[in-house]
């Protein structure tokens, strides 16, 4: 073996080591009577030390030792395991662990000085033992059925160099016997037999991860191959082909679902880490919090473990920092003192869940709305509608921090965004449910893997496109003559109504600037998607059939376009693009980089919006689109008979009541706005060009205050007293927002300030 | 003595190119491409090799030439990248031919043209010239 192959091992090995130190001394933290941890420690850093040593990494090894010795006298019985030394056994780990990093990108321990932490450790050894209580039985007790077996491995190990063990076979490093390799004299006499049993030691082989994902590509090409295979086999009547055509198809199966199974993890890799995290964590904020974890075997894919780590970290950390209360305020509201922080893990629905759950004070709405005011990152009629449950998602807008203090972990708004944004990468989502004063409960949901998905396959121009399913809410199909009416255009932009709420539609062929195949007279086919938890419709030619495919990376020279997530080669051999629907949906603007409209309407099925529950005056305007104002902005309405519409300037009055009323033509009015919030200068023509064959006008009159103004509509509709559901956000300026009234798309317009422009319009051109 | 090398020739149009031998994977006949909207435009599309995706780049586009016309069936150069294999589309394919480093020249002062970047030199073949591409060059497109 080389000494490259040697160094990588030892870093391998010790990587791991490390993180069962971390492990055990937070257990024995607990338990400090617990001696057979006390001795697997032991024994870690030794082999630790023993192979720094081989490989003439002094500073390493010195660091170790100096642990070691103070654990010789822990292991003894002549000191006592107390918070203080495991501060100092876990800073002992950070070094260690410092220096590994070092080693593995330069080669050498770095410059760092380890001289402060080892003379703490050694004063530590001084003090430490003084203070403590002989412990009564010092010597570890093992159950070791077949000591004599085990002691046979373990010399037949002596023999081939256990530092460089052979490069296809290795036993877990922990389950390693220590060696005296150092020569140290503290090496127990005892130690050769204190062989623990591992059944799985011997089964378990590591294999290098990059052989692994060749061999899952390779049989997401064989899968592939079967299925043209079982294509081409249709066409055949051959008995004996057809029978192993078919045995193939089951070999091949199960081999996907084997290898599939190689790279599946049980969470408890990541997991495993949380003690200390909390341990410090805790420390860090003054706080007693304890662990709970349950289902450390549920498996996932292990490139989803690795996305994973870094978000549960933050939100396990954003718990005890901002969830669990400070010990004596939790006494004052009558709870335990100790906090408790649960991590659960559990396969449901064929997805993997993770759920976090604190017992601290949970998440004050109120504070949540304070804080989005301040913040600014919403407008205040916004948040003012927000649900519960809207409030709650607050926190992950960007940005967004509800403590009022800058910590060394959280506190910069910065976080849960991205705990976000990097969970919904992976297919995922994130849930949050909190009870104010009892628990927050912050649910991670995350696909199995990431190898093979699900996709709808769609066609558009020819060529076929697909679809990962986890953005799939539902396909719509609209006749040829549903179409017609189906499609609505709001300004300009197409929607569809479905089931009463507007679906913003993008066409596929006009994103992807390609030529449809589709006429307009033919069905319309709408893949109806989520991208960040807004809705939207893409309408394709048609839809083919769902898959399930490999995705691969696109090359470099096309790996730019936001659209798409990689491609896949189908069953047919074809390739077929893969689109990225959040992607898509930013490119067409469906969300905003800020998120607003994706929290004004979150989940309109769910709970609906109510904005407006006094009666409407509901009418046409001029140019023909359905608009709305509130009856209680309505003085009057008025018909003037064409001949009494006098000029004032570029203004259009009426004589009214004994005053003149300025004349505002709402859907002229409204693009004037429109022009000058776009930089347009004013065309300064007045209105009713087109209505000089009607005989009269219809005018809504406004009255706030001592000024009037009338409103020219096309005409009047109806007044209605329904409960108004905010479906989108205004488009233009002059118009609150958009809703279906009466199965119609109805623009409410904003009257003071389309008066207060116009008036002042006129002002502006009189004098 | 002197060194020789091997080139894979093929002519876009009348001119003759070469690429590395060494760098040359295969040559691949029609393939379905499958078109990538929204890429760049000397990007043709995508061709399944045997599970493998392969970029194909038309080099007529790529070497700022006229494109061809419909009627001549390109043939795809599969040329090994540090990202995987790429193809490059030629009219028509030539011999290995392996040449001297006596007959190598730079590409003249006075050809100015952006390709320039990708043309290595030329050696001076007894009846032609031929063009040697720098395959990394040609295979990293110009930002749009």
């Amino acid at each position: 073996m080389s000494n490259n192959e040697i160094f990588s091992e030892f870093l391998q090995e010790t990587h791991e080591n490390l993180a069962l130190l971390d492990s055990d001394l937070i257990l024995l933290e607990t338990n400090p009577g617990e001696k057979s941890t006390l001795a697997q420690v032991f024994r870690t850093l030794h082999s630790i030390k023993g192979t720094a040593g081989f490989l003439g990494f002094v500073k390493l090894q010195d660091v170790a030792h100096s642990a070691e010795s103070l654990l010789s006298r822990l292991r003894s019985g002549e000191m006592q395991f107390k918070e203080t030394v495991a501060t100092v056994l876990l800073q002992v780990v950070d070094a260690i662990r410092e220096m590994l990093v070092s080693i593995e990108s330069t080669g050498k321990e770095g410059p760092a000085d380890y001289t402060g932490l080892i003379a703490r450790v050694d004063s530590l050894k001084m003090t430490g033992g003084a203070a403590a209580p002989s412990a009564p039985s010092p010597a570890p007790v093992f159950n070791s059925p077949a000591p004599v077996i085990n002691s046979a491995i373990s010399v037949l190990q002596f023999a081939s160099s256990p530092q460089a063990p052979s490069d296809t076979l290795v036993m877990p490093a922990n389950d390693e016997p220590s060696t005296s390799r150092s020569g140290t004299s503290d090496m127990a006499t005892g130690d050769g037999s204190e062989v623990r049993t591992s059944s799985a030691a011997d089964s378990n082989i590591r294999v290098d991860v990059g052989l692994l994902d060749k061999l899952m590509n390779l049989v997401g090409e064989l899968v592939l191959s079967r299925n043209q295979i079982l294509q081409y086999s249709d066409s055949h009547e051959d008995n004996g082909f057809l029978a192993a055509v078919q045995r193939l198809d089951l070999l091949i199966s199960e081999l996907q679902a084997a290898v599939m199974k190689t790279r599946m993890q049980p969470i408890g890799s990541v997991l495993n880490r949380f003690p200390r995290i909390v341990r410090d964590q805790a420390l860090v904020c003054g706080k007693k919090v304890r662990l709970e974890i349950s289902g450390q075997e549920t498996e996932l894919d292990r490139t989803l473990i690795e996305a994973i780590r870094d978000p549960l970290v933050h939100m396990v950390r954003n718990a005890i920092d901002h969830g669990i209360e400070a010990p004596a305020v939790r006494l004052s509201r009558g709870k335990q003192e100790e906090g408790r922080l649960r991590i659960d893990a559990f396969h449901e629905g064929g997805k993997v869940i993770v759920e976090i759950t604190d017992d601290g004070g949970g998440i004050d709405i109120a504070r949540l709305r304070e804080k989005a005011l301040q913040s600014e990152l919403l407008a205040p009629d916004v948040i003012a509608k927000m649900t519960h449950t809207e409030l709650l998602r607050l926190i992950f807008l960007p940005g967004f921090s509800t403590a009022d203090r800058v910590t060394q972990t959280s506190g910069r708004g910065v976080g849960m965004d991205v705990v976000l944004t990097n969970i919904e990468r992976i297919g995922g989502t994130v849930d949050i449910e909190s009870t104010p004063g009892k628990e927050t409960t912050i649910r991670t949901k995350i696909p199995l893997t990431l190898a093979i998905i699900p996709a709808l396959i769609v066609s558009c121009g020819g060529e076929q496109y697909a679809v990962p399913q986890v953005s799939l809410l539902e396909l719509v199909r609209l006749e040829p003559d549903q179409a017609k009416r189906g499609v609505e255009r709001m300004h300009g932009v197409p929607v569809y109504r479905l089931r009463d709420a507007m679906l913003p539609l993008l066409f596929l062929d006009e994103q992807l600037e390609i030529e449809s195949d589709r006429s307009p007279d033919d069905e319309v086919n709408i893949v109806v998607l989520q991208a960040d938890d807004r809705p939207f419709g893409l309408v394709v030619d048609s839809i083919r059939d769902t898959e399930e495919i490999v995705v691969k990376p696109l090359q470099k020279q096309i790996k730019g376009i936001p659209v798409f997530a990689g491609a896949a080669i189908m069953g047919d051999g074809r390739i077929s693009l893969v689109l990225d629907v959040l992607g898509l949906a930013r490119r067409a603007n469906v969300i905003s980089g800020a998120k607003n409209h994706a929290i004004s309407d979150l989940a309109p099925s769910e709970k609906e919006e109510e904005v407006e529950t006094e009666p409407v005056l509901l009418f046409a305007s001029c140019a023909g689109g359905q608009m709305a104002i509130p009856l209680s902005l309505v003085s009057r309405l008025e018909e003037f008979p064409r001949g009494t519409v006098e000029s004032l300037g570029s203004r259009q009055v009426v004589q009214y009541c004994g005053g003149i009323l300025p004349l505002i033509d709402v859907s002229h009015e409204l693009e004037q706005l429109r022009l000058r919030g776009s930089g347009v200068p004013a065309a300064s023509v007045a209105s009713v060009p087109a209505r000089d064959e009607v005989e009269s006008i219809t005018v809504i009159v406004y009255t706030a205050g001592d000024q009037q103004a009338g409103l020219m509509v096309g005409n009047v509709l109806d007044i209605i007293h329904e409960h108004i559901v905010a479906r989108s956000r205004a488009n233009r300026p002059g118009v609150l927002f958009t809703a279906v009234v009466q199965e119609r798309v109805t623009e409410f317009v904003d009257v003071p300030l389309l008066v207060r422009e116009s008036l002042f319009d006129v002002i502006q051109s009189t004098t | 003595m002197s060194i020789s090398q091997q080139y894979c020739t093929f002519f876009l149009g009348q001119e003759c190119f070469g690429l590395d031998v060494l760098r040359v994977q295969e040559i691949v006949r029609s393939q379905t491409l499958t078109h990538v909207p929204l890429a760049h435009r000397m990007v043709r599309g995508l061709i399944n090799l045997r599970g493998q995706l392969v970029t194909v780049i038309d080099l007529r586009r790529r070497l700022d030439l006229p494109d061809r016309d419909d009627s001549c069936e390109p043939v795809n150069v599969v040329v090994q990248t540090d990202d995987g294999a790429v193809s490059l589309l030629v009219d028509e394919i030539g011999d290995v031919l392996e040449v001297s480093e006596l007959q190598f020249e730079r590409p003249p002062e006075t050809l100015q043209r952006s390709s320039r970047d990708l043309i290595s030199g030329v050696y001076k073949l007894p009846d032609r010239l031929l063009v040697v591409l720098d395959p990394d060059r040609v295979v990293s497109l110009p930002e749009r």
